[in-house]
């Protein structure tokens, strides 16, 4: 009891300190509105003003036709470029798809052929090259079906293919940035406040004179925990409900509690985790290029940036211990496609096992780091 | 010696002199001309104005309001400035402030004397004689760190005097330093203002006692001067004995008022219960024993002082008193118990009060008496009545509702106890409570001490390194260099000696100590008595070398002294090459677009030879696609793809196989699971071009043959044939970690010297402004060169992808790069005062172009608007242009040139803009 009211005051004490840092506060409010839609609207996945070249050795009406055919915003206005400038214009990046239409191209297909377009691709883009592609063939088989004017479409497939996308039926990108976004901020900033909170008591020498009162380690710790927890897990909320649901529209599927519930659960570790970096980096300065590879390592390796199925075999054995990977596993299970507890229970006991694991880890070098301030 | 101070003509003339830091007055309308060729003392306690006023007369801070001419010239005046600094050496306040801690001592003074231009052949000849004359010659390779407080000062005396100033000013040299050590250092003074009759010495201190000595006094209280003269007409003035009654005597009526002459009522001898033991008290860190066997027993209400210099041991051997550090070997008990780790009882009765100020500076006074009646958890009645007890007895009234951190130190220090003594401890632990307090302010807080002590019979433990504390106390203990050398009354202890006061009889014990241990430590801090003859002026300068070669020399001195600085930091080099490996690691492996091994269930509502026909062909591309259980109903599948079990349901409608056959395009439902939209839409494609290739097929019986009026693709992947990630991002990792991790650093390097205090040595020597910047950005321009090749070692061997153009072109293509990219961590190095705030803005500021505008996700052909813009100018499009052309185009070298013409073109603006930025003096 005495123990729980120890941990209330400081960690009560821990949010007024964090109120009386305005530009903190105001960094945290940033992070948690803005910088969240800027992210979530700014890149996108999508082809948009790609940049596109024709090779024409047909110059027929058809051909004309199929140039015709790309327009912005997807595309550029396509150029006109000789067969032996090819080369050197993908060399110097200058297009993105170099479309090559063989001559006798539209006389080939009235006589019932199936002539030969070449796509030249610029393969080092590799998101906008894959989709790119896909659009380049569906859009130049269209006009070419519209132009021959052939109205029977239904023979043309023996198997009608229909593919629903479900969980976020129009592809939409913000929907998943958005949300990766805060994934992000808040293993960021929960790091930040609460490492900083720890190294900014120890070099004020305030520290010391906890661990001089009758508290424990535990209870200092634990009050850190909570308040910088707190802190963040409203900072998530005001994000989720103001910027994700409101301003981007983005729906969300399962259940708000059982995903805050998560979102509890990893602050638990990101908080220990900031702890841990607190008390083995000796500055500010030293706290501050350890947390950029730290974050930068949770961040990429999350599943959040690229699937984790991507990673090689090896890699994804050792994310798995990685909780922000069953962060963003849970978030999307929870948000888009509305599972419940059943379906996300083995990652909140994952995150849960790591928090915890970490947080004892931390609490025993917290006491020892004492040794070291001086 | 000093005839009438008015014969000279003054060395310093300061005119209305007025600055302020913020709303705070340091200085305030100060008019002052101090005689040449003299000792003079400016004596004041903490936070009066003297450091100001010192950093002003050198040249390092910048003037706000008035005139100060120095060596007869304006100090407003660059020129003039440039022109007198040679003659002007500077030795800031805090110990070794301007000392590189990772050097040796040798290299300290060697790279001053580089800064100021001696030769290499005059450079090892004055600092032999410099380091021999103040006893360092033997400690000549000790990192600067590694010394003892009174060291450190005379390391930074040696880099003072290595070029000859005709003005010496030093402010508060000897603060923390040990009192062998300080009498040292003043002989070594005396002895050098022998060997150069005509320097003049300016000096700060807060020992007032030591003043007592010198020429002529400057006395400062709250910016102002409070009066000038010889130390012995200012306490005849003041009708006073000595310099710190003087000075008290000096300050205007209303700070004085109230106080008066501390007495100590002596301590009644009947209770004699011992409350802290300490029995053979061993700290050891590493080889460092920093505490020595230490026995102590302490009675119940007994004053009891710890005397020593900073880095004695005091503070740690506190630490292990209180429980805060478990000792390497020996016990601790306080009321017979053990004061180990968790025991809170223990620490119930136990007031703490540390070195710094240990308070939250950013609660109100009220609030931190609150919270730590609530962590002691004293009933909430109780707790008010004696908050408002205490608020009265210490005076903190009128302040309750202020920040902590808004209070001056004395305040401070008050605030401090109140909150130590809030819970009635038994014993009362104080670690140099009253360092940086005035006078007036340590007296009023002694008698709140003596008051605990004798009325309320708490026992005080307190270090101090001020001998009238000392005196104040019942006993003390005095310690150096970890040991105790003697422990009694204090008198006792001056008599047992037979001399004069307690700093000679704490000389007198160090002496002892120092013979004792003659193999180890014998010529350890040795009072030199032959310094004079020892320090010649150097020889004129013969031959002058011409400016440029000067300027040169002082550009690779700053370029030494950073390299050997970052070989001795781990941290900063594990950063700079471990932490891009591990990034290129994790970008490598991590960041791919490849996406495989779909997981996919099939839901056969037909179960037909044409639906199994079908199904089979997922199945036939194992790099794609991957077969999980098939699903037996709707909802499983939705339930399977909730769960992210599988990301595709392929649905096969009843008679599927008749439909087909009869030629009626029967529907397949592929539910694919987009909540990850990129992936998403990728598996979408791939579902989509199974089927169409199974339906050109002729060898599963769903052949149709070619489409009338369409066209075949023939898709050629340039660059990059098999299509996987790793070629498309690997080549561009070094662009993205050699902009990050260079500007960082480079951006810290700078910054780091604003905040622990060295940048005074180019405020204070000739150093140019595009030499310190060069000389700074040589060794991370060379780090981030190696960081290149490791990289591009990791990139053939680790990841398979080798450079296909010319090595050698990208090698100095990214020397421009890195070049341009350190700059930008120079740029912000100019507007951040912190290094946590370098590392972050630079992190931000550099990622976000570099990320999103410079053709990694999305090429920059494809951006519009202010994107296009930014990435048009941000020098990673142009160096990832050339390096992933490089590694996978082959690039040839005509194409790489507007890359590099670009980036060539960005170093100088960055070098321009850096320059006008960065400040000569401080501001």
């Amino acid at each position: 009891m005495t123990s729980l009211l120890n941990i209330f005051w400081l960690g009560l004490k821990e949010i007024r300190s964090l109120i009386s840092d305005k530009v903190m506060l105001l960094f945290v409010i940033y992070a948690f509105t803005f910088a969240i839609y800027v992210q979530a609207t700014g890149t996108s996945n999508e082809v948009n003003n790609a940049s596109i070249a024709f090779v024409d050795e047909n110059n027929s009406a058809l051909s004309k036709e199929l140039i015709n055919a790309f327009y912005p915003p997807r595309f550029q206005a396509p150029k006109k470029i000789d067969a032996s400038e090819v080369e050197d214009a993908m060399d110097k990046g200058l297009f993105m798809f170099v479309v090559a239409i063989p001559p006798r191209f539209e006389d080939d297909l009235r006589a019932g052929r199936n002539p030969e377009i070449q796509i030249n691709i610029d393969a080092t883009a590799m998101q906008q090259a894959s989709i790119g592609t896909t659009y380049i063939k569906s859009i130049i088989n269209k006009r070419i079906s519209n132009y021959l004017k052939r109205t029977d479409e239904q023979q043309s497939a023996p198997v009608q293919l229909i593919i629903r996308k479900l969980f976020n039926p129009n592809g939409t990108a913000s929907w998943f940035l958005s949300v990766v976004a805060i994934i992000n901020q808040i293993s960021l900033l929960t790091i930040v406040l609460t490492g900083a909170a720890v190294i900014r008591e120890r070099e004020h020498g305030t520290l010391e004179h906890l661990l001089v009162m009758p508290l424990t380690a535990f209870e200092i710790a634990m009050a850190k925990v909570w308040a910088n927890g707190l802190v963040i897990l409203i900072a998530t909320a005001v994000s989720l409900f103001g910027v994700v649901e409101m301003a981007l529209k983005v729906p969300f599927a399962g259940s708000h509690l059982l995903w805050f519930f998560g979102v509890g659960l990893y602050l638990f570790f990101a908080t220990a985790l900031g702890i841990f970096l607190g008390t083995i980096s000796r500055s500010m300065a030293q706290f501050a290029l350890l947390n950029i590879l730290v974050v930068l390592v949770l961040m990429l390796l999350s599943g959040g940036s690229t699937p984790v199925e991507s990673q090689p075999e090896w890699l994804q054995h050792i994310t798995f211990f990685l909780p922000s990977r069953h962060f963003v596993s849970f978030s999307q299970v929870i948000i888009y496609r509305g599972g419940g507890l059943s379906a996300v229970w083995h990652q909140f006991l994952m995150v849960s096992a790591i928090g915890l694991g970490f947080f004892i880890y931390s609490l025993r070098l917290f006491r020892k780091s004492i040794a070291v301030t001086k | 010696m000093p005839p009438a101070v008015s014969d000279y003509k003054p060395v310093v003339s300061v005119k209305d002199v007025t600055h302020r830091y913020g709303k705070v007055l340091a200085l305030d309308g100060i008019s002052l001309d101090i005689p040449r060729g003299l000792m003079v003392g400016i004596i004041g306690p903490d936070g009066v104005g003297k450091s100001t006023l010192m950093a002003l007369i050198a040249g390092s801070k910048k003037m706000q309001q008035g005139k100060v001419t120095v060596l007869d010239g304006d100090m407003a005046d660059a020129a003039h400035r440039r022109s007198a600094c040679p003659r002007i050496a500077y030795m800031p306040q805090g110990l070794g402030k301007n000392l590189y801690l990772e050097l040796s001592v040798y290299d300290n003074v060697d790279f001053m004397a580089q800064l100021f231009g001696l030769s290499p052949a005059e450079r090892p000849v004055r600092i032999k004689e410099l380091l021999d004359a103040t006893g360092l010659g033997p400690f000549a390779d000790r990192p600067a760190g590694k010394l003892s407080g009174g060291m450190k000062q005379k390391v930074g005396l040696c880099g003072a005097l290595v070029h000859e100033p005709d003005l010496l000013i030093l402010d508060e040299p000897t603060t923390g330093v040990d009192p062998l050590s300080r009498r040292q250092f003043w002989i070594l003074i005396d002895d050098i203002r022998a060997g150069r009759p005509g320097m003049s010495v300016l000096i700060s201190t807060a020992y007032m006692d030591e003043a007592q000595k010198w020429d002529w006094i400057v006395a400062m209280d709250a910016g102002r001067v409070l009066a000038t003269g010889m130390p012995a007409e200012l306490m005849k003035q003041t009708n006073t004995k000595d310099l710190e009654a003087c000075f008290i005597g000096l300050l205007p009526e209303e700070k004085r008022s109230g106080h008066t002459e501390l007495t100590i009522p002596p301590r009644r001898a009947e209770r004699s219960e011992i409350v802290i033991d300490a029995k053979g008290l061993t700290r050891r860190f590493g080889s460092f024993t920093a505490v020595d066997h230490v026995s102590l027993s302490i009675e119940c209400g007994e004053i009891f002082g710890f005397l020593g210099s900073n880095g004695c041991g005091k503070s740690t051997t506190m630490k292990m008193l209180t429980g805060l550090l478990p000792p390497t070997e020996g016990t601790a008990t306080l009321f017979g118990s053990s004061v180990e780790a968790g025991s809170i009882e223990v620490r119930k009765k136990l007031g703490y009060m540390t070195q710094a100020f240990s308070l939250y500076g950013e609660l109100t006074v009220r609030q931190n008496l609150a919270l730590d009646a609530l962590l002691y958890h004293i009933p909430a009645q109780k707790a008010e009545a004696r908050i408002k007890e205490l608020v009265e007895k210490f005076g903190l009234g009128p302040h309750l509702d202020s920040l902590a951190e808004s209070l001056p130190m004395g305040l401070r220090q008050r605030l401090s106890l109140a909150v130590a003594v809030l819970h009635e401890p038994k014993i009362l632990i104080l670690d140099e409570p009253t360092s940086g307090v005035d006078p007036i302010a340590r007296d009023s807080f002694w008698e709140l001490l003596i008051d605990l002590s004798r009325k309320q019979g708490v026992t005080i433990f307190i270090t101090t390194h001020f001998m009238n504390e000392g005196m104040r106390c019942d006993r003390i203990s005095l310690m150096n260099s970890g040991k105790v050398l003697a422990c009694d009354a204090p008198q006792k202890l001056i008599e047992t000696r037979g001399v004069a006061n307690l700093e000679d009889a704490f000389i007198g014990y160090m002496e002892d100590a120092i013979a004792d241990d003659a193999s180890g430590g014998k010529s350890k801090d040795k009072v030199s008595g032959s310094a004079p003859a020892a320090v010649q002026p150097a020889a004129p300068e013969t031959s002058a070398p011409s400016g440029f070669r000067l300027r040169l020399g002082r550009m690779f001195a700053y370029a030494r002294n950073e390299t050997m600085q970052i070989l001795r930091d781990p941290v900063r080099l594990v950063f700079s090459f471990i932490g891009s490996a591990l990034l290129m690691l994790v970008f490598g492996f991590g960041i791919t677009t490849d996406i495989e091994h779909i997981r996919y269930a099939s839901f056969d509502l037909d179960q037909s030879p044409e639906s199994r026909a079908y199904l089979e062909q997922f199945a036939g591309s194992p790099r794609y696609f991957t077969r999980t259980t098939p699903v037996r109903s709707a909802e499983e599948g939705l339930h399977r793809l909730q769960a992210d079990d599988v990301s595709v349901v392929l649905e096969i409608p009843p008679n599927f196989g008749r439909d087909f056959r009869r030629g009626n395009a029967p529907d397949v439902l592929a539910q694919v699971d987009a909540a990850m939209t990129f992936r998403g839409e990728t598996v979408a494609q791939y579902v989509q071009a199974v089927n169409n290739t199974m339906l050109q097929n002729p060898a599963n019986g769903l052949q149709v043959g070619p489409l009338k009026d369409t066209a075949t693709f023939e898709e050629r992947y340039m660059y990059n044939p098999t299509f996987e990630s790793v070629y498309s991002i690997v080549p561009s990792i070094p662009a993205l970690l050699l902009v990050l991790i260079p500007a960082i650093l480079m951006a810290v390097s700078i910054v780091r010297e604003k905040e622990l205090g060295s940048m005074i040595n180019f405020y204070v020597t000739p150093t140019g402004r595009l030499e310190y910047l060069l000389g700074k950005q040589i060794p991370y321009v060379a780090i981030a060169m190696l960081n290149f090749f490791i990289l591009a070692a990791m990139a053939r061997f680790v990841f398979g992808v080798p450079v296909k153009g010319s090595f050698l072109l990208l090698t100095f293509t990214t020397l421009l790069y890195v070049t341009a990219t350190t700059g930008i961590g120079m740029l912000i190095s100019t507007f951040t005062t912190s290094q946590v705030a370098a590392v972050f803005v630079t992190a931000i500021l550099a990622m976000t172009p570099t990320i999103q505008f410079s053709g990694l996700l999305q090429p920059v052909s494809t951006l519009m608007g202010k994107a296009k813009i930014i990435g048009m100018i941000w020098p990673t499009t142009y160096y990832m242009h050339s390096s992933v052309g490089a590694y996978t185009k082959g690039l040839s070298p005509g194409l790489m040139m507007p890359d590099i013409v670009f980036l060539a073109c960005c170093i100088p603006i960055f070098w321009a803009v850096s320059m006008l930025g960065l400040r000569k003096q401080e501001k």
